[in-house]
């Protein structure tokens, strides 16, 4: 399915995602690179051995959680787009979920948008926690929202509503 | 006439990289260009690449044209370059010709010659593919890209490949709607993480499908697809109308090196390479002597290799014309395994069985 339309299963996803309890003790990347490419910015990105590829750049990426510290850095340094940042120690309801997001206008802090899934279908309103756009990201903002716990696994997109 | 050690043609990432690493071997290199701008393909890329840290990935291709333009500067004492100039032809006795300005000819006399011409676009057949409004995909990203001018406000896009899915990408950041990707294969050929990027805007993507045909007066006003079945033949009935003013041709490239040909070297059809391609050694030198390859003009790959292929060709160049780097060994031996790493993984499996085809130990 994936090969052909770009959707990775809904079992895919799940196993890129770490355990429910690991979400629960806080931020968390979760990379969704499922085919071998020549490619390793992620690991270089991570300071906390938490991305490993090793010496052949073709293999993909495996995380491990409990390195990870969730600091974002490598979010803006997959030329895929493929890693996220998902936290559930904020609330029993919600969980806090960070994107990269590269077109403008971007969204602000407060605003509510449209929250997707991984076809732009429309989910459910999301609201927009924090922007962060700093020169080192290099033109890849990291936009961080507030999803329903029972969307963590489908929601992978926003859309801003029309001006 | 202008006498020169080391004559580059083309100054994209392998050309680029050629006269820098010839340059620092010692060598007095000409770098041509026919366009106005260094970079080659690179200075419409505004994604990040795919690659190791060596091949600057991560860094968006705009960026890494500055790069190599930054370590040229640093040898500028052993380079010339002359922009908007096209190299014509190669006469027996080695002198190649070139246009500069469109109006006045001009005549090289290099030792050792590096083609480095990267490649064209393919294209394809079907009714009323002359239709303005119908592009191929470089001319697209150069528009939008380069010019800054949006081609029109809604898209079909032909081809995904990398190219198709990244171009698709860039025409939704510049705010134009891309109603579909379409591809004849029955897999999607780019990246997937490429493909996820786009689909979840959600542009739908249709593998097993083609054009039909465009419709239009005096430009494109709808594209019709229709699908295909595993024998690749259209399904009758599976027509779908999009209203379109943008068509965007992207089903790949072959490499362009009519330059060689001309030059005598001996040529071979090589499908994994995309195309036509040089017999060449593992120094990157065709069957002439003293004339050098690399980058797309002797394969279809990418930016990455195209760079490593160019600091090796321009290396081996020089060396052959008697202007040896003191690290030469080490150097070679590192921009080989850069290479093999590159092409080790499962997306470089066809390139190393075309590049098998070709190579002459
Ligand atoms: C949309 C798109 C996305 C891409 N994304 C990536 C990516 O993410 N990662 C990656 O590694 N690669 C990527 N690539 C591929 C990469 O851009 C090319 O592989 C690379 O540019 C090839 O380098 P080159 O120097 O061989 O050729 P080019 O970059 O094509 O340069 C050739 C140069 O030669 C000049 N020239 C040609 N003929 C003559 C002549 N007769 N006289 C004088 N000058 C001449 C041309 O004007 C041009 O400047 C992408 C390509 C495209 C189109």
């Amino acid at each position: 399915m994936l090969e052909k339309t770009g959707v990775p299963t809904k079992e895919q996803v799940m196993n890129e995602f770490p355990d429910i309890s690991r979400i629960n003790e806080g931020p968390v990347v979760v990379i969704e690179c499922f085919k071998e490419i020549p490619c390793n910015p992620c690991t270089i990105a991570c300071k906390f051995d938490a991305i490993h590829i090793g010496e052949d750049i073709n293999k993909r990426p495996e995380v491990t959680e409990d390195n990870c510290i969730g600091c974002s850095v490598c979010l803006s340094k997959c030329p895929g787009l493929a890693i996220m940042l998902v936290d559930g120690s904020k609330s029993e309801e919600y969980v806090h979920m960070t994107i990269p997001y590269e077109f403008y206008p971007l969204p602000e802090e407060g605003d509510i948008v449209e929250g997707l899934d991984r076809e732009g279908e429309f989910l459910e309103k999301v609201k927009v926690l924090k922007v962060t756009n700093p020169k080192s990201y290099d033109r890849t903002p990291l936009v961080k929202l507030e999803v329903s716990r029972k969307y963590m696994y489908d929601f992978r997109n926003i859309r801003l509503e029309e001006m | 006439m202008i006498n020169t050690d080391i004559a580059i043609v083309g100054g994209g990432p392998a050309g680029l990289c050629a006269a820098i690493s010839a340059a620092e071997s010692g060598a007095k290199v000409t770098l041509i260009e026919r366009n106005d701008e260094l970079g080659g393909q690179l200075v419409k890329q505004t994604h990040m690449f795919f690659g190791s840290e060596k091949q600057y990935a991560s860094t968006r291709g705009i960026d890494i044209s500055d790069i190599l333009l930054e370590k040229l500067e640093g040898h500028k004492e052993n380079v010339t370059i002359m922009k908007n100039t096209t190299v014509l032809g190669r006469y027996e006795d080695g002198v190649i010709t070139g246009m500069i300005d469109e109006n006045k000819y001009l005549k090289f006399n290099p030792e050792a010659l590096i083609v480095a011409t990267g490649a064209t676009e393919k294209f394809l057949g079907f009714p009323n593919n002359d239709l303005p409004g119908i592009y191929g995909a470089g001319a697209v990203q150069t528009l939008m890209n380069v010019y800054g001018v949006k081609p029109g406000d809604k898209v079909l896009m032909v081809g995904a490949g990398n190219i198709g899915l990244i171009v698709s990408y860039q025409l939704m950041q510049a705010g134009v709607k891309v109603e579909a990707i379409i591809d004849a294969a029955p897999n999607i050929g780019g990246y997937l993480v490429h493909a996820s990027k786009i689909r979840r805007m959600g542009v739908p993507i249709y593998t097993g499908h083609t054009v039909k045909e465009a419709i239009g007066s005096d430009h494109l006003e709808k594209a019709v697809i229709w699908q295909l079945d595993d024998k690749w033949q259209p399904i009758e009935g599976s027509e779908k109308e999009y209203d379109v003013d943008v068509m965007c041709v992207s089903v790949g490239l072959s490499p362009l090196n009519e330059l060689l040909v001309m030059a005598g070297c001996e040529m071979e059809y090589v499908p994994e390479l995309s195309g036509n391609v040089p017999l060449r050694n593992e120094d990157y030198e065709t069957t002439v002597e003293n004339i050098f390859v690399a980058g797309d003009s002797c394969g279809v790959e990418e930016a990455s290799s195209a760079m490593v292929e160019g600091y090796l060709a321009g290396l081996t160049a020089a060396a052959k014309i008697g202007k040896i780097h003191p690290q030469y060994e080490e150097k070679k031996a590192d921009y080989i395994k850069q290479l093999d790493d590159l092409r080790s993984g499962p997306v470089g499996k066809h390139i190393r069985s075309g590049i098998d085809k070709i190579v002459r130990r």
